[in-house]
């Protein structure tokens, strides 16, 4: 066993050594991580296209989305196109905190996390987007489990999102169910449809659900800063939580520290990758509604946008 | 009798303790209803301080990693040669036609046409439905993994079998590892290998490994004396006595071994991908994430597919008795199917190499049944709507929730003397204390009311199969056609991704606890099925044939003649069903739970191993515990049965 690990070290040491007199990036494959939603599985697919027309090698590992910043930090993977504020803010600051690991750049995006309705619950709840309006229309939302509380369908309980701190602070007539995960929740909305059931869930955007399903957001009383840690702050004097989320989380691009020196070339163009809301909704909706491959949907939205990627290797 | 009796009356006063307690339970101090702060044991800290300690002091880590490298290097051959990754050799991918006609002909030598069919088939299916890709991507690790976790399960158990105090040591980890639910093994997976492909094998080896150990000792220690002493008698060498001699008498028990790692490192398939493992089931829970029902069904007809495949390649080879024929004098009649082989491998290059079609599929010419089956999931979802949706308010209002606050209203110690008095019951004094043992370690571990609500979902569950699985399996064991095609039945639905059945449920019942139930029926109802059914067909006939002349009515015979002597074998299955109900309630998580499972998914995404292990062990106690009783109870009626 000793043996040929040694002399599987040594290899990769000669194949390291030989080719550093030519280019500036190492050969070894750049590490790109996929999770389970498709807007990110195809922008790592478009930069791992542009990685590898420079001469790079690029492999995909698929990992889970809270982890990865653990394997980033450690080197096993190189990057991370998609650092959500509000879902891996916290994975991604430990990770900083624990050295490693660093933001790279950011995309031209917000993110708004939030309850969320699809329109045809607007028809049974008219007033909405306004939170009084749907408090007012909570019986709509009764379910079996929920008693004579409407159903508020949350994310994992491990997406840490405080719902139920919000409708204690705003006296909700309101019962937090938690999926336990996203598929879940999709498949909710999927049953809803075919009945036109009303129905109110925890969503995001940038996200394929936009596309599949045109919704809104809930407008809850506007996020200061303080208003989750201060009671003072927000409408309601002595609750804390008694607000909406943010509507303009980040959306950063985190980079292995080691990445710069091993490929500077490639480090240089992930640091210039910036998209859009819209960019990034176009790509989840080449897979989740026209059914491409994520690669072949990389290639089409590649092929569709020359001027966005160019620009990047400039 | 008069210990019996003893067991009886003592499990009657500990009853009684139990129900005083529950009736006292409004006057009872609050540390004999839930375990006082003081109790609770920081097990999870512990277990962090010693991987802490083997990770970092003892350096561990860059034997794990050297370890895992070599992984990787097998990998990386097996990914060129099954699916082009640029390794080395670099020579692959092999066209599909020649893996299809390698099948075919290691089913037709093994077996004959129909197997030959089948292993040819499956290939041909995974290459038209535009799998290829996805399928070679996990059969390339499958095929590192299965040959590491035989040979490993084949050196532990001989180990096992030399030194009667390593099979002591041995046991109870083994036990304990195959009740450990799999996203407890992948925490410290994650920590020691990092994640990817490399780290989906060695979580497949570790899962897959305990049954080849437990096969080669049980074969080797029913290797007769006769053959050792006709081997000695020929001089044979200690070493040529067990390469020579006892493995190869040893040799059904350990190929049954190697059938059940294939079958293990199939089911791993989708739960791996958790920590990168590529391929079928990492597409599959993409594809679930965005609701394509259809084309995860036929990801799934797919695996379903490679495991018969290979289960029955893998059973054949096991019984085939080697042949002593007189081989014929012509090189041709003696390797005739490896000439057939060799043509048609040239054949399918050849064809590979002219049409692009034959190398590779690609997704857009590949055949789909996807669509039928979406709008047949469509129309059975609003069909059947209101019934779905009387039915959740009847079973939440009524049943569930009633019932899951009662048991957690339960003072933890009322609990602890029920369970003393069920093992008092069965196995007097012994087993009432390892049930005392399992559960008061639950409760010390700080988790008890997660525990319990795992516990009522999973009786609930079992419960559920048994009013389903008992009638049918009875109703399936009057004739051998109709068990045959049930059992079929069975295993089907046993090797389809459980992952599968998790979205249509959520659509039918929507995040709720009916919905954690239907999904985890499906798998507790099957071993039940599976085992009424050996059960009563097991029952001697002569028995049957005494009792008709007996004047007993169809009725009588069933109740008084084959259902009590099929009680063992069908006790089995309740133990089975209670094993995948606790797996299959674990992985509910991803519906939306509020037990056990969840803590651990949590635990996963926080590569928190100290957090998972002591799930993983509370889920574990839960399945040894009902282990123990159920199999003492089924050897006492075995006994009292004279079987």
């Amino acid at each position: 066993m000793k043996s040929v690990t040694k002399m599987l070290a040594s290899a990769t040491a000669l194949a390291l050594l030989a080719p550093a007199v030519w280019a500036e990036d190492s050969t070894d494959p750049i590490m790109i991580p996929l999770h389970n939603w498709s807007s990110q599985i195809v922008m790592s697919h478009v930069v791992g296209d542009v990685f590898a027309s420079m001469g790079n090698t690029v492999e995909y590992v698929t990992t889970d989305s809270q982890a990865v910043y653990e394997s980033v930090r450690l080197g096993d993977v190189s990057l991370e196109l998609e650092v959500w504020e509000g879902a891996f803010g916290a994975s991604f600051d430990a990770a900083v905190a624990k050295g490693g690991i660093h933001a790279a750049g950011a995309h031209n995006a917000v993110t708004r996390e939030d309850w969320w309705y699809p329109m045809w619950t607007k028809e049974a709840c008219p007033g909405l987007p306004d939170w009084k309006a749907l408090n007012e229309c909570a019986a709509l939302f009764v379910t079996p489990e929920t008693g004579d509380k409407g159903r508020f369908l949350g994310g994992p309980v491990d997406w840490l999102k405080h719902d139920q701190e919000k409708v204690d602070a705003l006296g909700m007539n309101f019962a937090v169910v938690n999926a336990g995960s996203a598929a879940a929740i999709w498949a909710e909305i999927g049953a809803a449809e075919k009945t036109k059931t009303p129905i109110v869930v925890f969503n995001w955007t940038p996200n394929f659900a936009e596309a599949v399903w045109p919704g809104e957001f809930v407008n809850f009383p506007e996020w200061v800063a303080g208003c989750n840690e201060d009671p003072a702050v927000g409408p309601i004097p002595d609750k804390t939580f008694d607000c909406g989320n943010p509507a303009n989380g980040y959306l950063k691009i985190a980079a292995w520290d080691g990445m710069k020196d091993k490929w500077p070339a490639a480090y240089a163009v992930l640091a210039k990758v910036s998209l859009t809301n819209a960019q990034i909704a176009e790509m989840a909706k080449l897979v989740d509604i026209d059914g491409m491959e994520p690669e072949d949907a990389a290639k089409a939205w590649m092929d569709a946008n020359p001027d966005v990627w160019k620009a990047w290797l400039g | 009798m008069a210990v019996k009796a003893w067991h009886v009356t003592t499990a009657k006063l500990l009853l009684a303790l139990a129900v005083a307690l529950m009736i006292a339970k409004v006057i009872l101090p609050p540390e004999l209803i839930r375990p006082p702060e003081w109790l609770v044991l920081p097990f999870a800290d512990w277990i962090n301080a010693a991987f802490y300690f083997l990770q970092n002091d003892l350096g561990l880590m860059s034997l794990t990693r050297a370890f895992s490298d070599v992984v990787e290097w097998l990998l990386n051959v097996t990914a060129n040669l099954l699916y082009g990754k640029s390794r080395w050799p670099n020579i692959g991918p092999i066209p599909w036609g020649v893996i299809a006609a390698t099948a075919f002909m290691a089913g037709y030598a093994l077996k004959g046409w129909r197997l030959g069919v089948l292993s040819g088939g499956t290939f041909v299916w995974i290459a038209l439905m535009g799998q290829w890709q996805w399928a070679m991507e996990t059969l390339s690790v499958i095929v590192v993994a299965a040959p590491f976790s035989v040979s490993l399960g084949l050196t532990v158990g001989v180990l096992a079998w030399r030194s009667q105090r390593f099979e002591r040591i041995l046991n109870p980890i083994l036990n304990i590892a195959q009740s450990l639910p799999h996203f407890a093994y992948m925490i410290p997976v994650v920590v020691f290998i990092g994640v990817g492909p490399k780290a989906g094998a060695i979580v497949t080896i570790i899962f897959s490994v305990p049954p080849m150990i437990h096969m080669t000792l049980l074969g080797l220690k029913k290797v007769p004396d006769e053959v050792i002493e006709a081997g000695k008698m020929c001089g044979a060498t200690r070493w040529q006595l067990l390469t020579r001699v006892r493995i190869p008498t040893a040799r059904a028990e350990i190929l049954i071994g190697v059938n059940q790692v294939i079958m293990q490192c199939l089911a791993m398939v989708v739960l791996a991908s958790f920590i990168g493992m590529p391929g079928l089931g990492q597409k599959l829970l993409q594809l679930l994430q965005s609701l394509k029902i259809g084309l995860s069904v036929e990801i799934g007809v797919t695996i379903v597919l490679l495991a018969v495949t290979l289960d029955r390649l893998s059973k054949a080879w096991a019984l085939r008795l080697p042949a002593h024929d007189v081989p014929s004098p012509r090189w041709i009649d003696r390797n005739r199917l490896l000439v057939i082989w060799l043509a048609l491998c040239a054949a399918a290059f050849v064809l590979a190499q002219i049409f692009p079609y034959f190398l590779e599929v690609e997704r857009k010419q590949a055949l789909s049944v996807a669509g039928p089956i979406d709008s047949l999931m469509d129309h059975l979802i609003r069909l059947i709507a209101p019934v779905t949706a009387w039915l959740r308010w009847f079973l939440i209002t009524w049943v569930l929730i009633p019932m899951r606050d009662a048991y957690l209203w339960l003072p933890f110690t009322a609990v602890l003397m029920l369970l003393a008095a069920v093992g008092w019951a069965i196995g007097g004094l012994h087993s009432a204390a390892i049930c005392v043992a399992y559960f008061g370690l639950i409760a010390l571990s700080g988790w008890w009311d997660r525990a319990m609500i795992t516990v009522y979902m999973v009786s609930i569950s079992v419960f559920v199969a048994a009013l389903i699985g008992l009638p049918l399996g009875i109703w399936a064991a009057r004739n051998t056609a109709r068990s045959a095609r049930i059992l079929l039945i069975c295993d089907t639905a046993q090797t389809f991704p459980s992952f599968i059945y998790l979205i249509p449920v959520i659509m039918l019942f929507g995040v709720n606890d009916v919905a954690v139930v239907a999904a985890v029926v499906v798998f507790a109802a099957v071993p039940i099925v599976r085992y009424t059914i050996e059960g009563l067909r097991n029952v001697p006939p002569e028995l049957i044939e005494a009792a008709d002349m007996g004047g007993a009515t169809r009725r009588q015979v069933l109740w008084h003649v084959r259902l009590p002597m099929a009680l063992p074998t069908m006790l089995v299955g309740a133990n089975q069903s209670v094993m995948f109900s606790l797996f299959m309630v674990i992985i509910a998580a991803f519906i939306g739970t509020q037990d056990l499972g969840q803590e651990m998914q949590r635990a996963l995404s926080s590569t928190d191993v100290g957090k998972g292990l002591v799930l993983g062990f509370a889920v574990a106690f839960m399945g040894l515990m009902t282990d123990h009783l159920i199999t003492r109870w089924s050897e006492d009626r075995k006994r009292a049965l004279g079987i």
